[in-house]
């Protein structure tokens, strides 16, 4: 196969220049490690994404597993978190972007235009980056995703979603005090676990997270990879990330992706330890970054 | 030498000082910029500033009391049968003499003893000019000669001019406070001038208002009645109906505008309603008066209601058509100010796009809605035009808005139009009026702020 030209995301010398050398050492961009797992909560495959002209993602293929963490890391402008914000078509809100290929939540194409995006993102769930809670009291931003979806019928049901959510986000003891205060009061640690404890009340069967650690200090990130390990029980997770102890810490699987592809896939161990493409050397090694 | 003239020279001075200040600075510095405390440009400026403000200070003084000066040294010298008129006429002498000296004019004939006057007052008129030129200029030199001397490596030429100019900044900003506390205390001394012949407690609480005043003793039907309780009444009617017809209108604009109109679609429509502003208010007012009011009219007779051909209705539909930019503008630019993060986290979750505007947006931009909608009632409350034209001058108690109302504006208005006499309580009644239409846009302001302070700290 040839060397695929279309490189989308503008590239610094330096990284040219690394391209050419891996040009001798790999002729291809093709994925290397196994992509599929036997009986996958999601399938991708040939995800492409456009932003206007610019290509994001290219031909990337990528199963998630049941109950297992999957990270996703690599250098910035790589396209992860885009790739991550197909899985619950959260770029359905950015006008210019475009979507082809085929992304499937347990046999269901995500894309199908028959399909209402609604119930999807109460299926796939997404924590955010910076914590996002909503101007609402602590009770109300968890009992807003069950209220919307009409989850629960009464008052002592929605309570009860509401303890049994914040508990499982390791919140409760924190916060069960003062439930009727502004969730934005909270410290940023604190209110990164708000928003998975509202993403847990709706009742997902994935949660995408999208940095969730990257605004917090180490001792909230700590308690957030602890949760993370407890979640993985129940739900799939997929975890963008920067940090690549972090990835080695939480992961079961680990992607790495480069300038829109998807470089190199396997278990989190072997990746870090035996990398077998260059590209994911130099970025493990901390060659680029 | 004539003002123009001196304030040309000066700033001539001011450039010639900047460009000394700076090359004196240079040569001191040996022309390295590191062995001087500031940038050569401070030391420009602080020469030129001390050229300027001593001699413009001087100048604003001396201009501003020379007139008066000049009149009392003239009066003084008027001759024993002009002095001992009394005030009034002396004044009116020495008006007709600064008549002569401009060439105007002049009330009654000219006598020897005032045009000598008149000749007095021309040459100190010009010993003044003079003096101060030379004193100007001269303290403008000095201020300069004094900067340039103390012009040395290490002095602190930036600090200084930096001091200088958050003055100029201090003593701007107090312009408009002084202002405000001069037409408070204008109106508010007025007030009390009314408050000496009407009781406060008849006018604050009283039911009537029939403010025409008898001038003879024998005139019929002049009561002079002042209680402001219709006024107020009818101004919260007519604002409430436009406050009824401008808050659902302006925020579902400024809904639609930011959350679901496209880039293009914003761009034509948004400017198109802020022209509504632009509109002037005395265009509304006979749009109000020859279209709406008509209207209402007829289609209320034709369901059998008894309309007034000036109702509050029609006032008030008209201005809450005015009012509808302030609402949308404000409303749209605090919605547009919710930060993406709050949308994407509730779409995350499955809401819609309705169920993300009712339950986290607009809860979201609550505060700054709130605030754009208070500023709109106080524009309702200060509307006087539309009011004047559509709604009457009659003051009934009523809350009928078929009915015709006045509201305080109007009724300030019409006191005040025309020849009027400022000893009456008729007139007066204008400044109590305007004191308490002040005090209230003023709750409201306080209000305002408390409503936006207190979900602001909830919210951030």
């Amino acid at each position: 196969m040839q060397f695929n030209t279309q490189v989308v995301s503008p590239v610094t010398p330096l990284m040219v220049c690394t391209d050419i050398e891996l040009i001798a050492a790999h002729d291809n961009r093709k994925t290397v490690g196994k992509i599929s797992v036997t009986n996958p909560r999601m399938r991708c495959r040939n995800v492409n994404v456009f932003y206007g002209d610019k290509q994001a993602i290219n031909r990337v293929n990528l199963d998630i597993g049941r109950h297992e963490v999957i990270a996703m890391i690599g250098p910035s402008g790589c396209g992860k978190s885009t790739f991550l914000r197909c899985l619950n078509r959260m770029n359905d809100t950015i006008d210019s972007c475009r979507v082809t290929g085929e992304i499937l939540l347990d046999d269901q194409d995500i894309y199908d235009k028959k399909l209402d995006v609604v119930p999807l993102r109460a299926q796939v769930g997404m924590v955010f980056q910076k914590p996002n809670p909503f101007p609402k009291s602590i009770y109300e931003n968890v009992a807003y995703g069950p209220r919307i979806h009409g989850l629960v019928s009464s008052k002592s049901d929605l309570d009860v979603v509401v303890e049994s959510s914040l508990c499982r986000a390791g919140l409760w003891d924190e916060v069960k005090d003062r439930l009727d205060q502004p969730g934005t009061g909270l410290s940023g640690g604190q209110q990164q676990r708000l928003c998975i404890a509202r993403t847990i009340a709706v009742g997902p069967e994935v949660i995408l997270m999208d940095e969730p650690c990257s605004a917090l200090d180490p001792i909230a990130t700590a308690k957030i990879e602890g949760l993370i390990d407890e979640l993985r029980e129940e739900y799939t997770i997929a975890i963008v990330t920067h940090s690549m102890q972090q990835a080695a810490r939480v992961s079961q699987r680990t992607a790495y992706f480069h300038l829109g592809d998807l470089i190199e896939v396997g278990e989190t161990n072997q990746i870090f330890t035996n990398p077998q493409h260059k590209l994911t050397e130099d970025y493990i090694t901390g060659r680029f970054g | 030498m004539h003002l123009p003239t001196l304030l040309f020279i000066l700033a001539l001075l001011c450039v010639f000082s900047f460009w000394i200040g700076k090359r004196r600075a240079l040569i001191i510095a040996d022309g390295k910029h590191c062995n001087l405390h500031s940038l050569p440009g401070y030391y420009g400026y602080y020469a030129s500033l001390w050229c300027a403000i001593p001699a413009l200070v001087v100048l604003v003084f001396w201009t501003g009391f020379e007139s008066s000066i000049i009149t009392t040294l003239v009066s003084r010298e008027l001759p024993v049968a002009l002095q001992s008129l009394p005030s009034d006429r002396l004044n009116l002498v020495i008006n007709d003499i600064q008549n002569l000296v401009s060439g105007n004019i002049v009330s009654g004939e000219i006598d020897p003893a005032m045009r000598a006057a008149a000749d007095h007052y021309q040459h100190l008129q010009q010993i003044s000019q003079a003096a101060l030129t030379v004193v100007v200029l001269a303290l403008a030199v000095l201020g300069l000669l004094l900067a340039y001397r103390q012009i040395h490596q290490a002095q602190r030429a930036r600090n200084w001019v930096e001091r200088v100019i958050m003055f100029f900044l201090i003593s701007s900003s107090s312009i408009a406070v002084f202002t405000t506390i001069g037409i408070v205390l204008s109106v508010l001394f007025e007030a009390i001038r009314f408050f000496q012949a009407v009781p406060i407690s008849d006018f604050l609480l009283g039911l009537k208002w029939s403010p025409q005043m008898a001038i003879r003793e024998d005139q019929v039907g002049s009561s002079g009645v002042f209680g402001a309780i219709p006024l107020f009444a009818g101004t919260m009617l007519i604002s409430f109906i436009a406050m009824l017809v401008a808050a659902p209108i302006g925020l579902m604009a400024a809904i639609y505008l930011s959350e679901y109109a496209s880039k293009k679609m914003r761009n034509i429509t948004k400017p198109l309603l802020e022209i509504l502003a632009g509109i002037p208010t005395v265009v509304y007012g006979f749009f109000a008066a020859l279209a709406v009011a008509p209207f209402i009219r007829d289609s209320g007779e034709w369901i059998g209601l008894d309309v007034s051909s000036e109702s509050a209705l029609a006032a008030g539909l008209v201005m809450g058509v005015m009012i509808i930019p302030f609402v949308s503008s404000l409303s749209d630019d605090v919605i547009n100010a919710v930060p993406q993060a709050m949308r994407d986290g509730s779409y995350a979750l499955g809401a819609t796009h309705s169920e993300t505007i009712r339950q986290v947006i607009i809860p979201a931009a609550l505060p700054g809605i709130v605030g754009g909608m208070l500023l709109a009632v106080s524009r309702a409350i200060g509307e006087t035009m539309i009011v004047v034209m559509a709604a009457g001058l009659s003051a009934n108690l009523t809350a009928n808005p078929l009915q015709a109302v006045t509201t305080v504006t109007v009724q300030m208005v019409t006191l005040l139009v025309g020849d009027q006499e400022f000893d009456s309580p008729k007139t007066l009644a204008a400044f109590a009026l305007g004191l308490m239409l002040f005090v209230t846009t003023l709750v409201l302001n306080v209000i305002a702020l408390y409503v936006v302070r207190k979900y602001r700290e909830q919210y951030e």
